[in-house]
């Protein structure tokens, strides 16, 4: 282990330690928070029963399909973007703005349009999710140097096959970027609808939690939520280090 | 540079246009219990903004958002100067932050309202913790990002610390640490809204929340009209300023 | 219809200007003949029009007038068959090995997958990139890398060999190792070379013919025969009539550079004498 990943170390242990002195003193309250390992001891009494089960698969699939929608659907939209410059700086500041509005407005519309199963959910994780994919992939693109886009013509490539072979690959490690995001904002997107209105999931038994001051159940659920988050994004990380350190970045 | 004016703002009518176009559309789509057009939304808001009870919620919302974001901006800064300065520490925190940075902070507002109470306090703090990361991780960036040539001629010239500070790292990195708050004033933005629409009794954020529980679609409409009227007038200025001054910038 | 292996008549690029006007005068008229298996270079000052030559003949960018024929049949903006360029810049892929950057060259031809596998093989044996087979670029010096972007040219085992100031990036001494190496190259494929460089050495080195490229639009004003034998190699550059041919060119070459930095407004830009 390096002295950083030690250091690393050292620092969350001291920050659990501190919580759990905090705690231990009742400078925390036991109605506020439970000690750290009172939580993680809750987590696998809730993982073993099995009661939550059907709330974190509700809400972890639904994330995923929304997540799996706004890679897809973003990726398409900036290669079908990227040529038309005129539309882009039309776009810009509507980009800008979007990550400052609550899209959570437009969720009893949803509602409305697609019923009250999973679809509405799963609409705002994807609308959330979508935005950062589109505008890290532009970045991207953007930066595919000229001289590999000659050369996809002198090996006479189509315009798709450029796309798939050339202009993505390139552009992968900000491709990976924005599905970083995605990852996040579709998560953000479905706890939070299942906040707001919702017969299931995590989001729902969190709040359901908070209500009745069931802090055994509440604490557990979001730990579990942040482990599922920081997970992903630490294996993206991961992945996206290999890719640049193979281009010597 | 005027054309370039005139070509932003032909730009911002066609996307205005587009916008108001398209919502007619989805209106026509998806009807009366779903949504109102632009035409009776505008009426209705005009309405709201002037009558009493708007004006507290408003300014409940305003007085939240600037404290946020002032307590982001200043944490951001001071936590994006020392990481970009101070090789070891970035190298063990920022990680941290970027994994900080990635979660779902939305499924932490009952710890916050629990921490906090129910009202101003809670939701400056889901504001400001919005906010707080994007400002200092593009400082710490831009920080790390300023070229050595440019400080060692600093140094040929024989710029005091302070000076150094003044005519050299801070011109340096100021459009990065631009781009680092125009990100952090969005994300201030929606955390202060999401902290009122889960842990307040007052604010836009609260009023919205309301209005979706009861489903008054007229009032669901007119608040996220203002939101995102407010936010497109602030975001396009800041990316207005963000572009002249990365044009600057080799 | 001349018999050439490349043929230019009247080879004109105007650039449109973006209000309207008059436009860019880059390049031309061009005339010019290249025989099969020659080797052909063109000096000329920065900014003359060179690479737009060389994308007119590639098909990256149409004429505004004239034609370009290579084997009979006409370019136009169209990349032609068994033509293969390498540019100054580093083209490598970065995210493919060393192989898959070369097999890349191949991915439209049509051969047994065992087939295209010999080739890249031999194509790596030949550039000598055997022990970087499955490096990726970045690990690679840029003489390696310009290298790997040759070899992917020449799997595709191209008729035309089109270079755009292929070793403006590197330092002097790869440069001249690498010329020995186009050389080599060369005499074993059989291959045309249109060679675009700015350095005098460079072009007096390894071409049969030099053609000097005026300032903009770019014309052809003089073309030099070297007469060197197809069997030459870097050390080419003792003999005597090496300085005669370079001094040549650089008497011609030094007024129409001249012109063109008194167009960038250098100001006291002296009158040659």
């Amino acid at each position: 282990m390096s002295r950083i990943t030690l250091y690393r170390v050292g620092v969350i242990a001291a920050a659990v330690l501190l919580l759990e002195l905090l705690c231990y003193v009742r400078v925390i309250d036991r109605i506020t928070m439970q000690p750290p390992h009172q939580i993680v001891r809750d987590l696998f009494v809730i993982l073993a029963s099995g009661k939550q089960n059907a709330a974190i698969l509700k809400t972890l699939s639904n994330a995923s399909i929304a997540l799996s929608l706004a890679i897809v659907v973003g990726i398409l939209a900036a290669v079908a973007l990227h040529g038309y410059r005129t539309v882009r700086e039309t776009l810009d500041p509507l980009f800008a703005t979007y990550y400052a509005v609550p899209i959570f407005a437009f969720y009893p519309l949803l509602i409305v349009l697609f019923g009250l199963g999973d679809a509405p959910q799963i609409g705002i994780g994807f609308m959330l999710g979508v935005v950062a994919v589109i505008v890290n992939t532009l970045n991207g693109l953007d930066r595919v140097p000229r001289v590999l886009r000659k050369t996809a013509r002198i090996q006479r490539l189509g315009t798709i096959e450029t796309a798939l072979k050339v202009a993505l690959p390139c552009a992968a490690p900000y491709v990976l970027t924005g599905v970083k995001f995605a990852v996040a904002y579709s998560l953000i997107g479905i706890i939070g609808a299942e906040f707001i209105m919702s017969r299931g999931g995590m989001g729902y038994e969190i709040s359901f939690a908070y209500n009745n001051f069931d802090n055994a159940t509440m604490y557990p659920l979001i730990l579990l939520i942040l482990i599922v988050s920081i997970s992903i994004n630490a294996t993206l990380s991961w992945w996206e280090k290999v890719l640049l350190a193979r281009r010597g970045l | 540079m005027s054309t370039e004016s005139w070509k932003s703002a032909r730009n911002a009518v066609v996307l205005i246009a587009c916008l108001l176009a398209g919502w007619q559309a989805l209106y026509w789509f998806a009807g009366e219990i779903a949504m109102r057009p632009p035409l009776a939304t505008l009426r209705y808001t005009a309405n709201l903004v002037t009558t009493d009870a708007f004006w507290p919620h408003l300014s409940e919302t305003m007085r939240a958002f600037a404290i946020a974001l002032a307590i982001a901006v200043a944490v951001g800064l001071l936590t994006g100067f020392w990481l970009g300065f101070h090789s070891l520490s970035r190298q063990v925190f920022e990680p941290m932050l970027v994994a900080i940075y990635s979660i779902p902070k939305i499924t932490l507002y009952p710890v916050l309202l629990l921490a906090f109470g129910l009202g101003m306090p809670a939701k400056i703090a889901f504001g400001a913790i919005h906010g707080i990361i994007p400002v200092a991780l593009f400082t710490i960036n831009a920080v790390r990002n300023i070229k050595p040539i440019l400080i060692k001629t600093g140094r040929v010239h024989r710029l005091g610390p302070l000076d150094m500070v003044r005519s050299i790292l801070f011109p340096a990195a100021l459009p990065e640490i631009f781009t680092g708050f125009r990100v952090g004033f969005s994300l201030t933005l929606i955390g202060t809204l999401l902290g009122e629409m889960f842990a307040a009794q007052r604010g836009l954020g609260y009023l919205l929340m309301t209005a979706i529980g009861l489903h008054n679609v007229d009032l669901i409409m007119a608040v996220t009209l203002l939101l995102i009227v407010f936010a497109a007038v602030v975001s396009t200025l800041l990316l207005a300023i963000d572009r002249r001054l990365h044009r600057r910038s080799v | 219809m001349s018999d050439a292996h490349v043929s230019l008549r009247d080879v004109t690029k105007v650039f449109p200007a973006a209000n309207g006007g008059e436009g860019l005068h880059a390049l031309g008229p061009v005339d010019l003949d290249l025989g099969k298996g020659e080797f052909f270079a063109v000096v000329g000052p920065s900014g003359c029009g060179k690479s737009t030559l060389l994308e007119v003949i590639a098909g990256l960018t149409p004429a505004s007038a004239g034609t370009v024929e290579f084997e009979g049949w006409r370019v136009d903006a169209d990349i032609p068959d068994g033509i293969g360029v390498v540019f100054q810049e580093d083209a490598c892929f970065p995210w493919l090995s060393v192989e898959q950057n070369i097999a890349f060259g191949l991915r439209k031809t049509a051969l047994a997958a065992d087939a295209k596998q010999r080739r890249v093989r031999d194509v790596i044996d030949l550039m000598g990139l055997g022990d970087f087979a499955k490096s990726y670029p970045a690990q690679l010096s840029g003489g390696m890398r310009q290298r790997v972007c040759i070899a992917r040219t020449l799997v595709t085992q191209p008729r035309l060999i089109l270079l755009d100031e292929p070793f403006g990036a590197l330092d002097q001494q790869t440069r001249l190792l690498m010329g020995d190496e186009v050389l080599r190259l060369w005499r074993q494929t059989g291959a045309t070379v249109f060679l675009i460089t700015h350095a005098l050495d460079e072009a007096t080195m390894l071409a049969d013919r030099i053609a000097v490229m005026s300032a903009r639009p770019g014309r052809l004003i003089d073309v030099v025969q070297t007469n060197w034998p197809r069997e030459r190699d870097s050390r080419i550059v003792e003999r005597a009539e090496f300085g005669a041919i370079t001094a040549r060119l650089w008497k011609t070459l030094r007024e129409e550079s001249l012109k063109t930095m008194a167009l960038k407004g250098a100001g006291q830009a002296a009158e040659p004498a």
